[in-house]
């Protein structure tokens, strides 16, 4: 091995919410030395930017008020379970300190009940403060408006449906040609863009500036709601101003609908989570993936379990070593690439952590397609310190624990858990991995 | 009331719609009614070959030279729903060598054009064909949209004065005596557009003649008035690949089997097939180790296949017949010939004839048969002119190429949507009004989506057949929704969710024969949009019975969060 090793305390391998939680968590814990290692985008550009901690339970019942009271019952091997309910709580109000204002939900254990861009509403624990006035439990009627050229939010159909869905309040929908939006199939950002940088466009009236542009192209519509919701495209770095200017000059409050992919929402708490890593002295080293790892000696004289004694780090063709005494794993489940499959299995593709699956691959799946789902939970079985265990019940490595998606025995779509489970798996992983390491 | 036809054609696949089509275009009254949308039996369920003929030019002769020429015509009246790939007879070093002369000599007396490639020359044309291939037989294969070709005819029928009726079942034959004069059938509840029929009516339609273009199913509707046409049945798999691997038909060069033909097929390329009997065309398993043995006997002769990613599997049911007293064993014997039945001559009840056999390649020339018969049945004296009429949306098409520039088609997104719709391009497309994208992976603008809803209503399985919208790579994830959309304000909001439903469904079937690997991710990803960005599996304005179970029925909201300070 001609390259020197790269030597921390803490590793963590992939930047999505739960590895940066894990690497936030060390440092916060007082570890010298954390380095965060990630390979591609992470799930949150896909994602709402919503937190849900628990919508629904297991079972399905729900949508529940308090998370909380249904957290005590959750079956064995459960994430959740895993860390216990203290950790679940700590880790919120770790998120909320790093979140500061550009979140809200965290003044009570309720959920929100919050209308989705398919016009349906769903239970989450936080939400991004674009969000917070637009929230479907709060019983003031609303106006969405929607762009003609954005076809996945039509905001005459999501206001019928959120009054199928028994909303109590009135809710209309119109659809606008957005002021300064040339191309049809322009990008997200692109329309985020306009309204940060208040790019002069021009309007039937003549030139104006993108935000005042569309507050009037709005008051044609608007009939005095106390809050107007447009899908969320309000902004990227200045989106507290957009919303602001909006507000002031449409004379009401100002929310955003989240959207599918890509996610502005989430592309805003993945920039807010790596500018906190850099507060915080984290390194990070993105674009580029762990392939590999080496053990070292046993853990003691006696002890069957291993430790990783470096992981490979595939540097554009050249293998760099990186060593560190504890390692956590938080890649992602199938979306983010920590799970992956073929015809014959499910693997984890580092390590070769078992992931527990069925033989025949069409025991993965049930015909309902929301159904029951056996590949929405593959991931890794973790003892209660999250070490990753192997058949016999041992943890696959003395020094390895893992976080986020990776981690299976939960069906994160159906019980509305994903940002919950990977901030509560995170916190724990990486706080532990600093008490641990020396 | 009842409804008086002159011709009434039972089946809308690609027999029916042909039939119909043709005997409209002779001046005759006619109607069509099919249980599903258009293409809902073997016709949309089938491998996409426009054989040139070359499958059969060893043990069927008179098969290959229809195919030859029926190839032929529709290159010239159905030029936007071919693409003339070409193809190849593919020869591996175990395949015998007796059977590539008999393949060559058979092509060439049945007027196929051929060339005979070496290894080495079949490898500069298919790159990823296997290194020890080792010859080729050059052929005009090529691939064929069954989707756009069926409406096409469908429409010009309609534009002919026919009366097309979906989601329309026949429940029962109507027959006096020896003479059956008419169905009854039932329109379905289910989406589509029903411009005549109630959801959950019957309807008598009679008629002076029938024609039962059931497919593998004509022998239960010819039971319905007591007579016997015995369908053997026989099932065949098809695997969708995310790229085209191959630009060319790759067919393997031996006597027969399985899995031994890559047709390329827009963005895709499709594996197949398989051939075994089913009992029942509407319940038969659909197996594990057919799709296995797609990939595993196909990478003999594209070794890349074995690792690439696959969208979905399909599965079709082969209408073949058998005359009585034939009996043959295996399937794969049975002849690919059609037969008409004159269930006058041969059972002594006039008025109906069945079709059953063939292959879509064909299909213009059986249904030119068929409306022969049927005019001389009813005495009437037209002649056929399919053959020279082109299809709507393949009038033209040179100088469509040419008016590319003049609509500003360059872009690869129209230049998809105009492949799609050929010279019926500038009606659909040309509009003031913006023209997003709906569905990204295949390139389908609202402009498109809109054209299909019109046409079929809300039945989006319908929209999704007449332009690619939701076939591609997410297998709908992305775009079901914003398709849905696009049915909005025209219809309620409970019957978009309805129809964004049954599409959703539609698409998750054929998925869970390719859920490994990529396609498995996508899965994750695809329920992940639906379920927790969206939460559509617990959307409260579906009190069905699990938010009835959970006592959800009318949700609290006033129990929740609503705010700081709210
Ligand atoms: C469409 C969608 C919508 C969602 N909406 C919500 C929502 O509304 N609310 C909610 O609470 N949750 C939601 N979730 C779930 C939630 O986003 C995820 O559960 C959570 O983000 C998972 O985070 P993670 O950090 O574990 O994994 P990921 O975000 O997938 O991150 C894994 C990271 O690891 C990297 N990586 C993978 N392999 C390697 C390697 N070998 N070397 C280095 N790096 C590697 C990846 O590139 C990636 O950056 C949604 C998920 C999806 C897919
Ligand atoms: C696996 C496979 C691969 C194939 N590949 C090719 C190929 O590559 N090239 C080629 O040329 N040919 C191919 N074929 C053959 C070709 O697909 C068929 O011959 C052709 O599509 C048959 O069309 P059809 O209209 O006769 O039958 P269908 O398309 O089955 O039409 C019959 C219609 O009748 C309807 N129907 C049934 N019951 C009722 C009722 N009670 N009331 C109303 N309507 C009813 C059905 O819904 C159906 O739509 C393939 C076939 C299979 C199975």
């Amino acid at each position: 091995m001609a390259e020197m090793a790269i030597e921390d305390d803490v590793l963590v391998i992939g930047g999505g919410l739960a590895g940066a939680t894990a690497a936030l968590a060390a440092a916060n814990a007082g570890t010298k030395r954390v380095r965060l290692v990630t390979y591609k985008q992470s799930t949150l550009r896909h994602a709402s930017g919503l937190i849900d901690v628990l919508g629904y339970t297991p079972a399905g019942k729900g949508p529940l008020t308090d998370p909380f009271d249904a957290l005590e019952e959750l079956p064995h091997g459960h994430p959740y379970e895993r860390v216990g309910i203290d950790a679940v709580r700590d880790a919120l109000s770790f998120f909320d300190g790093i979140v500061g204002d550009a979140y809200a939900g965290g003044h009570t254990d309720r959920n929100a009940l919050v209308p989705t861009h398919g016009g349906t509403v769903k239970p989450t624990a936080r939400y991004p403060a674009a969000t917070a006035p637009g929230l479907a439990s709060d019983d003031r009627d609303a106006l969405l408006v929607g762009v003609e050229t954005l076809p996945d939010f039509d905001a005459p159909l999501a206001a019928a449906h959120l009054e199928a869905a028994g909303i109590p309040f009135d809710c209309r929908g119109v659809t606008l040609r957005f002021p300064g939006i040339t191309r049809d199939d322009a990008k997200v950002t692109r329309y985020a863009h306009l309204l940060d940088r208040n790019e002069s466009v021009s309007t039937p009236s003549g030139e104006a500036g993108a935000r005042e542009a569309l507050s009037t192209a709005v008051r044609d519509h608007f009939e005095g709601e106390p809050r107007v919701g447009f899908p969320a495209i309000l902004g990227d770095e200045r989106a507290d101003d957009v919303r602001g200017d909006l507000a002031d000059t449409l004379g009401a409050d100002v929310f955003e609908v989240p959207m599918g992919p890509p996610s502005l929402p989430g592309i805003r708490l993945e920039e807010l989570l790596y500018d906190a890593l850099e507060a915080a002295g984290v390194r990070v080293t993105s674009g580029v993936p762990v392939v590999g790892y080496e053990t070292g000696d046993r853990a003691g004289a006696g002890r069957r379990t291993e430790r990783i004694d470096h992981v490979v780090v595939d540097r554009h063709g050249a293998e760099i070593p990186h060593r560190a005494d504890q390692y956590v794993l938080a890649t992602g489940g199938l979306v983010g690439k920590g799970i992956e499959s073929d015809r014959e299995g499910v693997a984890e593709p580092i390590f070769g952590c078992r992931v527990p699956h069925a033989e025949d691959r069409y025991d993965w799946f049930v015909d309902d397609v929301f159904g029951e789902q056996p590949y929405a939970r593959f991931g890794l079985e973790p003892d209660r310190e999250l070490r990753p265990l192997d058949a016999d019940g041992e943890p696959e490595f003395a020094n390895l624990r893992a976080a986020g998606a990776v981690l299976g025995g939960y069906d994160y779509a159906a019980e509305k858990s994903g940002a919950g489970v990977s901030i509560a798996t995170g916190y724990v992983a990486g706080t532990r991995s600093a008490e641990v390491s020396e | 009331m009842g409804y008086d036809t002159e011709v009434l054609v039972l089946g809308g696949g690609s027999t029916g719609c042909g039939i119909a089509r043709d005997l409209a275009m002779r001046g005759l009254e006619v109607t069509l009614v099919e249980r599903g949308n258009l293409t809902h039996g073997t016709t949309g369920r089938m491998h996409g070959l426009l054989h040139s003929g070359g499958r059969y030019a060893v043990s069927d002769r008179a098969s290959a030279t229809e195919c030859i020429e029926e190839n032929e015509v529709l290159r010239d009246i159905a030029g936007h729903c071919v693409e003339l790939t070409g193809g190849l007879f593919v020869q591996r070093p175990e395949d015998p060598d007796s059977y590539f002369r008999e393949k060559l000599e058979g092509c060439r007396e049945c007027g196929i054009p051929t060339r005979a490639l070496s290894g080495r020359e079949a490898r500069e044309i298919e790159p990823y064909l296997a290194n020890d291939v080792k010859r080729a037989i050059e052929v005009p294969d090529g691939a064929v949209d069954p989707f756009r070709l069926c409406v096409a005819n469908a429409l010009d029928a309609q534009i002919h004065g026919a009366r097309i009726e979906t989601h329309a079942e026949v429940i029962d034959l109507l027959r006096e005596g020896d003479d059956v004069y008419g169905v009854r059938v039932r329109h379905d509840s289910g989406p589509g557009r029903r411009t005549h029929g109630v959801p959950g009516s019957t309807e008598e339609i009679t008629a002076e003649y029938v024609v039962n273009a059931t497919g593998a199913w004509a022998g239960q509707i010819a039971a319905m008035a007591d007579l016997e046409v015995a369908v053997r049945p026989s099932k065949g798999v098809m695997t969708i690949m995310n790229v085209r691997q191959v630009d060319t038909v790759i067919n393997r060069c031996r006597p027969k089997g399985d899995a031994d033909i890559i047709v390329p097929h827009e963005t895709t390329a499709i594996l197949g097939t398989t051939d075994e009997e089913v009992t029942d065309p509407d319940d038969y398993p659909e197996e594990e180790w057919e799709v296995d043995m797609m990939i595993d006997t196909l990478s003999e002769l594209v070794p890349i296949l074995s690792e690439a990613r696959t969208i979905r599997s399909f599965w079709g049911v082969r209408p073949l017949y058998e005359p009585p007293g034939r009996a043959t064993e295996d399937p794969t014997d049975i002849t690919r010939d059609f037969f008409l039945l004159d269930h006058d001559e041969r059972d002594g009840v006039s008025g109906v004839a069945s079709i059953v056999g063939g292959k879509l390649t064909t299909y213009r020339a059986m249904a030119e048969e068929i409306a022969d018969h049927v005019c001389a049945e009813l005495g009437v004296d037209a002649t056929c002119a399919t053959a020279e009429e082109p299809l709507p949306g393949s009038e033209n098409l040179e100088r469509l190429e040419d008016g590319m520039d003049e609509f500003g088609l360059r872009s690869p997104i129209a230049r998809r949507s105009t492949k799609r719709l050929g010279s019926r391009s500038r009606d659909v497309l040309e509009t003031d009004e913006p023209n997003p994208v709906i569905c990204a992976c295949e390139g389908v603008t609202r402009a498109e989506v809109q054209d299909a809803i019109s046409q079929s209503g809300t039945d989006l399985n319908a929209v999704r057949i007449r332009t690619r919208a939701s076939m591609g790579n997410c297998q709908g994830g992305f775009c079901c929704g914003p398709m849905a959309n696009e049915l909005h304000p025209e219809y309620d909001e409970e019957t978009v969710r309805e129809a964004l439903d049954d599409l959703f469904d539609e698409r998750w079937k054929g998925q869970r024969h390719a859920l490994w690997g990529e396609q498995l991710s996508q899965a994750m990803l695809n329920y992940a949009l639906h379920a927790t960005t969206m939460n559509r599996d617990r959307d409260p304005a579906n009190a069905g019975p699990s938010a009835l179970e959970t006592g959800s029925e009318s949700l609290e909201y006033a129990a929740f969060d609503a705010g700081e300070g709210q």
